[in-house]
């Protein structure tokens, strides 16, 4: 029998309150040590995906480096209501600038 | 050139040409597997963009929906709406291995098969822009979850092409230099011990030589 996990979304209520009609779990906060809080309980919690709008991890990047070499959970910013700041996107540049040394992928961009 | 701190006994030479023999095959096999892993990694990447892009375009379609819907309902009746989902995700998490990282990979299970259950609220009392706004979180959904993976999957293997990276440099610009150096240092000191050692065998028959030569000659003498 396998370990059932769930999803979380962190975010303002605003962005978020739509996921909850789908099945996953939401967690509205309002600034972002609630949302490091938040991010907190859910890790130590069974949570496998906790998507959290780019808003609320702009102050709190640090936290979710610490979760990034494990292999659970995966913290996944999406943009909130807001629209996109681009953080996501960012992210991925990371890795890419980490595994590579440089930035080959989005050069001009 | 940086030798290490050894003997130069000939037993000592044995062991370090074994260890440069394992660091060479170990140097060659790490870079294998640094080239595989930058394969695999660049391909996820690319893969994990076209998602991003998709899934932020989607989202952003469904919070535009959800403003209208803000703006036409109370916010209290779209709250209520919403509470109190028919709905529940929950994930399998699977194990796939690339070179030796572990990579999960979400499986979702929904608790009921419908997939009109998405809608929590009867149609009453809400605005047909809110059908739309959930609608198109719904249709992102499955990407937002192989977003999820190819992203996490880019994390780790990131981490792990950067430690391959290090040991393969390691090896190249210390280890295996290092070993070479001092393999040389040893022979070298070997080859010079045994040179010493010639010339002073030929020193001594010259002597011996000089001896009976004088003996001889005093023999003679006499």
């Amino acid at each position: 029998m396998k370990l059932m996990y769930r999803i979380g979304v962190i975010g303002d209520s605003d962005s978020i309150c739509g996921y909850a009609a789908l099945g996953l779990d939401i967690f509205p906060v309002s600034d972002t040590s609630e949302a490091s809080q938040t991010l907190k309980k859910l890790c130590a919690g069974d949570f496998a995906i906790i998507y959290i709008t780019e808003q609320m991890v702009k102050g709190i990047e640090s936290e979710i480096d610490r979760y990034s070499s494990q292999r659970i959970p995966a913290i996944i910013p999406i943009p909130g209501a807001g629209g996109s700041l681009g953080i996501g996107m960012d992210s991925v540049r990371k890795s890419v600038e980490k595994a590579v040394g440089s930035d080959i992928l989005f050069g001009g961009k | 050139m940086a030798t290490m701190r050894v003997n130069p006994t000939r037993m000592e030479l044995t062991r370090l040409k074994k260890r440069l023999v394992t660091a060479i095959r170990g140097h060659k096999l790490l870079k294998d597997k640094r080239d595989e892993l930058m394969r695999q990694f660049l391909e996820i990447v690319r893969q994990n963009r076209v998602l991003r892009e998709k899934v932020e375009k989607g989202i952003e379609e469904a919070n535009r929906h959800f403003v209208i819907a803000r703006s036409v309902m109370q916010n209290e009746m779209l709250s209520a709406a919403l509470m109190l989902p028919k709905q529940q995700v929950s994930l399998e998490v699977g194990n796939k291995n690339i070179m030796s990282v572990n990579i999960p990979v979400f499986e979702t299970k929904t608790k009921t098969d419908n997939p009109n259950d998405i809608f929590s609220y009867g149609y009453a009392f809400t605005t047909s822009d809110l059908d739309d706004a959930v609608l198109a979180l719904a249709k992102v959904l499955p990407d937002m979850l192989a977003l999820a993976e190819s992203e996490k999957s880019a994390q780790l293997l990131a981490d792990e092409i950067e430690k391959t990276r290090r040991r393969v440099n390691a090896l190249e610009h210390v280890m295996i230099p290092d070993l070479q150096d001092t393999i040389r240092f040893i022979t070298m000191k070997l080859d010079e011990s045994e040179r010493s050692n010639l010339t002073r065998l030929m020193k001594v028959k010259d002597m011996m030589i000089e001896q009976t030569i004088r003996e001889r000659q005093a023999q003679n003498a006499r």
